[in-house]
């Protein structure tokens, strides 16, 4: 459901079933939060951590080896900058 | 060719799905359900019948095991019988809902309290409103030919649904009598396989059960009302299917001496049999009786029964309920049939009986005074609101 | 339409019996119907089974109320039950009992038609086992023969009994010819 028009009755597959997989990328939560987590790159030691821990599946790896949130889809749990062991991820304010 | 055998019905009802070659039996024993199940078991442990077979720890799993089964592609049976069917409830709605077209073979038995193992129709009535296709079936025949023709109905592309098929707990399934069992050739091509079109596979993912938000919920009812509405259309090309290849005709509503009948008594299950040697019985003394059967339960054959019923002949029909609707007009089968014919002007008077609840066998006599009792209302213009409780002590 | 109704106790096999009856009729192409009353079977309690028959097909399923036949497997239950009960005015009634006719009618007060077979002794010599269901099926035939053949009654009591089918036929057999009426 890519966000369009809500289905009409006959429109729905049988039993309300979604035909479509990972469809919630169109999902953007990124809007949710009030902090973001910022990687500090320089005391990072890419043990992908926040990557295994967010909830969201917001973590990206780069060609670097680095992990990067992606905002879009980040709500600013925070759980990521509490267990990063390098403590290299920071909470700021969105407005920041 | 089909060969004449005595088998007790329970035996024959198992062999129906043994013959539609099921994938999944997920069931849990119960009286008077549990020859079915232990012959399946049995078929499968013999290695006679190519299925799981899962032994469940209730019957709120093994109408959970037999949906995912059904959605993961397989075709899966299970069968119980009153308090298990009670226990299953949750997932009998979810079953429908979720289009699975799984077979339950419910061998009809009333609810506790006090415990009553005996048949009458007060746990199919409980699950009326779940989305099920229902059928019922009146003798060890008819039992063995709808269980086998539930998997076609129920598994077809424009229906995906449950079909439950009811008999009498005790009455039809602990009875020996004589049923026609086909051989696999026989019924070559009739059942084709099953294919569910958004079936669980790795390679395809779908999700099932989805939440459904305030803005699809009501959508998504509306869907499953329309679908199992047009599963009618299914179970007539199936039934006339299976006639025109078998020759054993079934229908939506079924009438007996009705034509010209002045009281008929309507019926579901194996009363209906009985009903007729009543009806014929009296004609012998001139009374123009007849039955009426509405063996299709759901969807609810409307047009069906209003023909039957609006025969300009019929002036009153006795509706003979074996379950009890606390606290309303007592008659669920009686309300049905009264709301079906609210809006016609030459319909029949409706009166309610219930009788034979909780294993009592309904005698000669009463079926006699349930006929009766329809003349007696024509002659004082009196449609009582309640149902009459016929062999009741007071 | 014939109704039968055999009296047994629970474990006896009074409902093989009546399915045996109702086989053996079936393959002859007719009809029939065998049944057990329903409830929690207990063994030794007093048990009921019911066969009916019939060239038409059967749409009646309720207990038999008023039988042409009872069959009573185990004459200890003469002393319990009311086996006579409802039975019609010309019916027959199979017990199985050491006693004659003469002297049972005259002991239960009993003036209809009467079948005596000492089931327990053909069992315990045929079979080891008082167990007399089957026995009882060969005075029941004896008494009246026109309900099923005796060779269709033979294979079916084979088909439920296959490890003593014989011992089973034999004491079948020897019932026929030691009833007495």
């Amino acid at each position: 459901m890519k966000m369009k028009e809500k289905p009409k009755w006959y429109e729905l597959l049988p039993g309300a079933v979604i035909d479509e997989p990972g469809n919630s990328v169109f999902y953007k939560t990124g809007d949710w939060k009030t902090l973001k987590p910022v990687v500090d790159k320089t005391k990072c030691i890419k043990c992908g951590t926040c990557w295994i821990f967010c909830p969201e599946y917001a973590y990206e790896k780069d060609e670097y080896g680095y992990f990067n949130p992606n905002y879009d889809y980040c709500k600013g749990c925070g759980i990521c900058a509490v267990e990063c062991p390098a403590r290299c991820i920071k909470m700021e304010r969105e407005e920041d | 060719m089909a060969k004449r055998r005595g088998i007790e019905v329970s035996i024959a009802i198992a062999e129906a799905a043994a013959l539609a070659e099921v994938d999944v039996v997920s069931a849990y024993p119960i009286t008077p359900q549990t020859h079915i199940v232990e012959h399946l078991a049995e078929l499968v442990a013999n290695g006679e019948l190519n299925a799981e077979f899962i032994t469940v720890e209730s019957e709120h799993t093994a109408m959970s095991a037999a949906l995912g089964a059904s959605l993961a592609g397989a075709r899966a049976f299970t069968s119980t019988s009153s308090q298990g069917l009670a226990l299953m409830n949750e997932i009998v709605y979810i079953a429908s809902s979720m289009r699975a077209p799984v077979v339950m073979a419910l061998a009809n038995r009333s609810l506790s309290a006090p415990i009553s193992i005996w048949n009458d129709h007060s746990d199919v009535m409980n699950e009326r409103d779940t989305g099920w296709i229902s059928i019922f079936a009146n003798n060890g025949q008819e039992a063995y030919d709808l269980t086998f023709m539930a998997f076609k109905i129920g598994e077809h592309p424009d229906v995906l649904l449950p079909v439950m098929i009811n008999f009498d707990g005790f009455i039809l399934t602990h009875v020996v009598e004589p049923i026609y069992m086909f051989d696999k050739e026989e019924v070559e091509g009739f059942l084709p396989p099953y294919h569910h079109p958004y079936v669980l596979d790795p390679e395809r993912p779908v999700t099932h059960g989805p939440v459904g938000l305030p803005d699809i919920y009501t959508e998504a009812k509306k869907q499953q009302e329309e679908a199992i509405r047009n599963s009618r259309k299914v179970i007539d090309a199936v039934w006339k299917e299976f006639d025109e290849r078998f020759g054993r005709r079934y229908n939506a509503v079924e009438t007996y001496k009705a034509d010209d009948a002045e009281v008929v008594l309507v019926t579901q299950g194996s009363v209906t049999e009985a009903a007729q040697v009543v009806v014929d019985e009296m004609r012998k003394q001139g009374r123009k009786w007849g039955v009426v059967e509405i063996r299709l339960w759901r969807p609810f054959p409307f047009e069906d029964l209003k023909k039957a019923l609006c025969n300009g002949s019929i002036k009153c029909a006795v509706v003979l309920d074996r379950a009890i609707s606390f606290g309303g007009p007592l008659g669920i089968v009686m309300s049905e049939v009264r709301a079906a014919l609210y809006n016609l002007s030459d319909r029949p008077m409706v009166v309610g009986v219930t009788a034979g609840l909780g294993g009592r066998d309904i005698r000669f006599d009463e079926y006699v005074r349930m006929f009766e009792l329809g003349e007696e209302c024509l002659k004082e213009e009196k449609e009582p609101d309640r149902v009459i409780i016929v062999g009741l002590r007071e | 339409m014939v109704e039968i109704r055999f009296h047994g106790r629970g474990g006896q096999g009074a409902v093989t019996s009546a399915e045996i009856l109702a086989l053996a009729v079936i393959e002859e192409g007719r009809y029939a119907q065998a049944f057990p009353a329903f409830g929690a079977e207990r063994r030794g309690a007093p048990v009921l089974a019911f066969t009916r028959i019939s060239d038409e097909p059967i749409k009646i399923r309720i207990g038999i109320y008023e039988p042409d036949i009872v069959i009573v497997l185990d004459p200890t239950l003469l002393r319990s039950v009311p086996v006579f009960s409802g039975l019609k005015e010309n019916g027959i009634a199979v017990i199985n009992s050491k006693k004659s006719p003469e002297e049972l009618k005259a002991e239960l007060n009993y003036d209809g038609n009467l079948v005596t077979v000492d089931a327990t002794s053909i069992a315990m010599e045929e079979l080891g086992v008082p167990i007399t269901n089957v026995v009882m099926l060969g005075a029941l035939l004896k008494a009246k023969p026109e309900l099923a053949k005796m060779e269709y009654v033979e294979k079916f009591i084979a088909e439920r009994f296959p490890k003593i089918a014989e011992k089973e036929v034999r004491a079948f057999r020897r019932a026929y010819e030691e009833a007495r009426s």
